[in-house]
């Protein structure tokens, strides 16, 4: 009863997380000064009666709230709308989806299998110069600009060496995608590193350890087993959370390599006042972000038993 | 007991020094004892006495910044001049070892069923998971767990401190050691539990012949387990004998000085105290409930009535987790009070007057079990002696340096201690600095919740005098929380034994400590073992009886 009372109460906290920020992004977008019809049209005169038509279909002559009310009803139906071209914006999203999700995740993998690396070694070198001088390496790093990294990366790997492609997804996975997700994997090593490199040398000064030694286990197993299962608790907690904002934060670099995701159609869609894109696809980020939350959650139960209802 | 029929484990002249930035510290200056066959040595000695550093040296468990002089030889082979995997051979399998926090010492990620058969494994290399599993079950049953199937399944956090510990006697048995060292595996527990600890570790030396080096400061322990016992102080051996001789003819002088600070039970009247009209501190059904909506209330103190008299001290005795803390917490306000009252001086706590009820807290004092953490580490003794003066008394200038001084002194810390910080003083230090702050306000009450249980037993004694003295001098009122029935015996006038959040039995020191009603305040009082080697078999087989 205990754990179904506490879902209750998370699924609550999602539901007003949900309405309250949908409505922010929407009422944001749609108080724009300037009316999007007239915008669609340039400096062109357009008749009054296409506008008044144009208004209608697209509710703008409805107060606010009815407009929401409107947008939340279809999103519940798997309609994200109608830009002002006349085309899905759901329709989009799914053509553009599979080209972020791609990038993030793989950005992700590199992230995780870089960042858990060099936070164990340098945790178990502490002091040394490997660990002074990998601390130093991935802080540098991630203190350069994403379009800095990005530029000098396509020159290096994409036309000095020629490795990888410059730009664009004509090669598909992996190897379009590994240079831009490299790039953002940068990004969030120092922060994964440090917190790896913490989590594992408090691990190794625990009594728990000590036990394990002292039961004659082989320095292999202490670590890899005892140590690890325990530092990597606060790792996934915020590695998985840095998933949502690789998911979110694709802009800039899908604008560097030319890569036809979400991001990039939400930076269109902001520079053209598509209303109806910013929102769906804002949506659909909130909608990640929420997801990831849970699957937090989860996993940290599973990882830790401490931290399991009842 | 023992025979003479070997040698099992021999340190000769361990030094152990730590490398501090370039300064070396010496833990261990020069210490030689051994373990015979089927014996139980006890290392006897203060914190900092480099007693656990040796039995951690025997292992080689000790940090990367030590270094070893010096021979331990197990079963004829020196140790020190052994590889790594040399020495994994002999871990588990020869020497095992048990740690004084059973809880932090078993990993919380991995079920105790896991770690058991890990170290089954470890020794009996290609043993089937299902046979590890088996002999897992045996273990757990040999220590006395009950439901030993199912408890394999069960987390370290789902486990009773108690339990943890023979989780770990079990864990340290799967090698079959000849050796087990224990560091202070009871400290931790509660005195009923560290009597059963004690059980089954004098039930395996004389059911599998296991020999046991045992580190501990509690002479109570020593006498209750040990042969022989070797006493350190400083990283040296001060005296060694078998435990008949040290505990009745100590040859040392800090043997002696460790023994007569043990606080004993019994040999003290009953101080009769001026029947007063109204009780300083009045608790009347008092019930805390903690927890919320999601995870449902737990009550942690259920219908106590307790009164104080003015310069009555009050003994509040039961294991963890019986209440006694929270109702010190409550008295002084930081525990949510469900049902009853609470008056200090015949003002109600719960008066919706807010000055009337910030007048009554000025009047009660407090001092907490942990000195360490209950002072501020940016402040300096003056400073935190001085802050009610100046905050709440109002004082300035040379009054409050002269009340601040008077009160440092008055706690036995002379004008040098002034400008030290926490953590330049020892533990003894900052608990005289704790209840100097407690007392500043000349308070009419003073709630002590364990205020000498992390101190060593020659330390505890000094707080005690100066504690005593006080109270003498000021005639406040207390309520000392402990767990330690011998302190009580020596400090209190009235004793409340609690149980599971209710006052299971009261009345005056003599009459509960000695001629108690209650079952559980038998039980209670033949668990905690006294500095006496026969007395203390005694009471064992009273305890069995009980």
């Amino acid at each position: 009863m205990r754990p179904a009372l506490a879902l209750l109460q998370r699924i609550l906290g999602f539901v007003i997380v949900f309405f309250g920020v949908t409505f922010v992004i929407y009422f944001a977008v749609f108080s724009l000064p300037g009316d999007p019809i007239r915008a669609l049209a340039g400096d062109r005169a357009i008749p009054q009666g296409v506008i008044d038509a144009l208004h209608a279909q697209y509710r703008l002559d409805q107060p606010l709230w009815q407009q929401y009310s409107a947008y939340i009803g279809g999103l519940f139906h798997g309609d994200f709308g109608i830009d002002f071209r006349g085309r899905p914006v759901g329709e989009q999203m799914l053509a553009r989806w599979p080209v972020t999700i791609a990038l993030a995740l793989t950005a992700w993998g590199i992230e995780v299998v870089l960042g858990v690396a060099i936070g164990v070694i340098s945790a178990l070198r502490k002091g040394t110069v490997i660990d002074k001088s990998l601390l130093a390496l991935t802080v540098l790093a991630s203190c350069i600009p994403v379009f800095v990294l990005g530029a000098v990366a396509q020159l290096v790997f994409g036309v000095s060496l020629g490795w990888l492609p410059v730009a664009g997804v004509s090669d598909g996975w992996p190897i379009s995608y590994i240079l831009p997700a490299a790039v953002i994997a940068v990004f969030g090593l120092a922060a994964v590193s440090r917190l790896v490199r913490s989590s594992v040398i408090e691990s190794l000064g625990s009594d728990y350890v000590r036990t394990a030694r002292a039961k004659g286990l082989g320095e292999p197993r202490v670590v890899g087993v005892h140590v690890m299962r325990n530092s990597l608790i606060p790792a996934s907690t915020f590695l998985a959370t840095d998933l949502g904002y690789l998911l979110g934060g694709t802009v800039i670099i899908e604008g560097i390599f030319n890569l036809p995701g979400v991001g990039n159609l939400l930076f269109s869609a902001i520079r053209s006042h598509e209303g109806a894109t910013v929102v769906g696809v804002s949506t659909a980020l909130i909608l990640i972000f929420l997801i990831t939350t849970i699957v937090v959650d989860a996993l940290h139960a599973v990882l830790d038993p401490r931290s399991r209802l009842g | 007991m023992t025979d003479d029929t070997g040698v099992l484990l021999a340190v000769r002249s361990l030094r152990v020094a730590f490398d501090l930035e370039g300064d070396s510290h010496v833990g261990v200056a020069d210490v030689s004892f051994e373990v015979g066959a089927g014996e139980i040595l006890a290392i006897v000695g203060e914190s900092g006495s480099g007693k656990s550093v040796a039995s951690m040296a025997v292992l080689g468990l000790l940090p990367e910044n030590a270094s070893v002089e010096g021979a331990i030889e197990f079963e004829g082979r020196d140790i020190l001049g052994l590889s790594a995997g040399e020495l994994r051979g002999i871990r588990g399998s020869g020497i095992a070892m048990i740690f004084q926090d059973p809880v932090a010492a078993l990993n919380p990620v991995f079920t105790v069923g896991f770690q058991i058969v890990e170290a089954v494994r470890a020794q009996n290399g290609g043993l089937p998971k299902a046979q590890a599993r088996r002999r897992a079950v045996e273990l757990l049953e040999l220590v006395g767990i009950p439901d030993a199937e199912r408890r394999l399944d069960s987390y370290p956090h789902q486990l009773s401190g108690g339990q943890c510990q023979r989780v770990m006697i079990a864990m340290a048995l799967a090698g079959e050691p000849r050796l087990l060292i224990a560091d202070e595996p009871t400290t931790a527990l509660d005195v009923t539990v560290q009597a059963e600890i004690l059980d089954v570790l004098r039930s395996l030396r004389d059911r599998v012949g296991l020999s046991i080096l045992m580190i501990t400061h509690d002479m109570g322990v020593v006498a209750d387990i040990a042969d022989r016992v070797v006493v350190m102080k400083e990283g040296n051996v001060v005296e060694r004998g078998n435990v008949a001789e040290i505990f009745t003819r100590p040859q040392a002088e800090y043997t002696h000085r460790l023994l007569s600070a043990v606080p004993r039970f019994g040999g003290r009247d009953d101080a009769t105290h001026a029947e007063s009209t109204e009780a300083t501190l009045s608790v009347r059904s008092l019930v805390v409930e903690y927890g919320g909506r999601l995870r449902g209330l737990v009550r942690a103190v259920d219908d106590v009535s307790l009164s104080v008299a003015p310069g009555e001290i009050l003994g509040v005795v039961g294991e963890s987790g019986s209440g006694k803390t929270t109702i010190g917490r409550a008295v002084i306000g930081l525990a949510p009070v469900t049902a009853g009252t609470i008056e200090v001086c015949g003002v109600d706590l719960a008066t919706r007057d807010r000055v009337a009820r910030q007048r009554m807290r000025r009047r009660v004092g407090v001092v907490f079990q942990n000195p360490a953490t209950s002072l501020n580490p940016r402040f300096s003794v003056a400073e935190t002696v001085s802050e009610p003066l100046r905050m709440i008394a109002r004082l300035r200038g040379s009054e409050l340096s002269d009340r601040t001084d008077a009160l440092l002194a008055s706690v036995g810390l002379d004008g040098r201690w002034r400008e030290r910080y926490s953590h330049e003083l020892s533990g003894g230090q900052r608990q005289r600095v704790a209840i100097a702050r407690a007392v500043a306000l000349d308070p009419d009450l003073l709630i002590a919740d364990e205020p000498t249980s992390a101190l060593d037993v020659s330390v505890q004694a000094r707080v005690l005098d100066v504690f005593r003295e006080l109270q003498e001098r000021l005639g406040f009122a207390c309520v000392f929380i402990s767990h330690d029935l011998a302190v009580v015996d020596s400090l209190c006038d009235s004793v409340a034994v609690m149980h599971r959040g209710r006052v299971v039995e009261q009345g005056s020191r003599a009459r509960v400590l000695f001629d108690p009603a209650e079952e559980y305040t038998r039980r209670l009082i033949a668990s905690a073992p006294v500095p006496d080697p026969a007395e203390q078999r005694l009471r064992r087989e009273a305890r069995r009886a009980v």
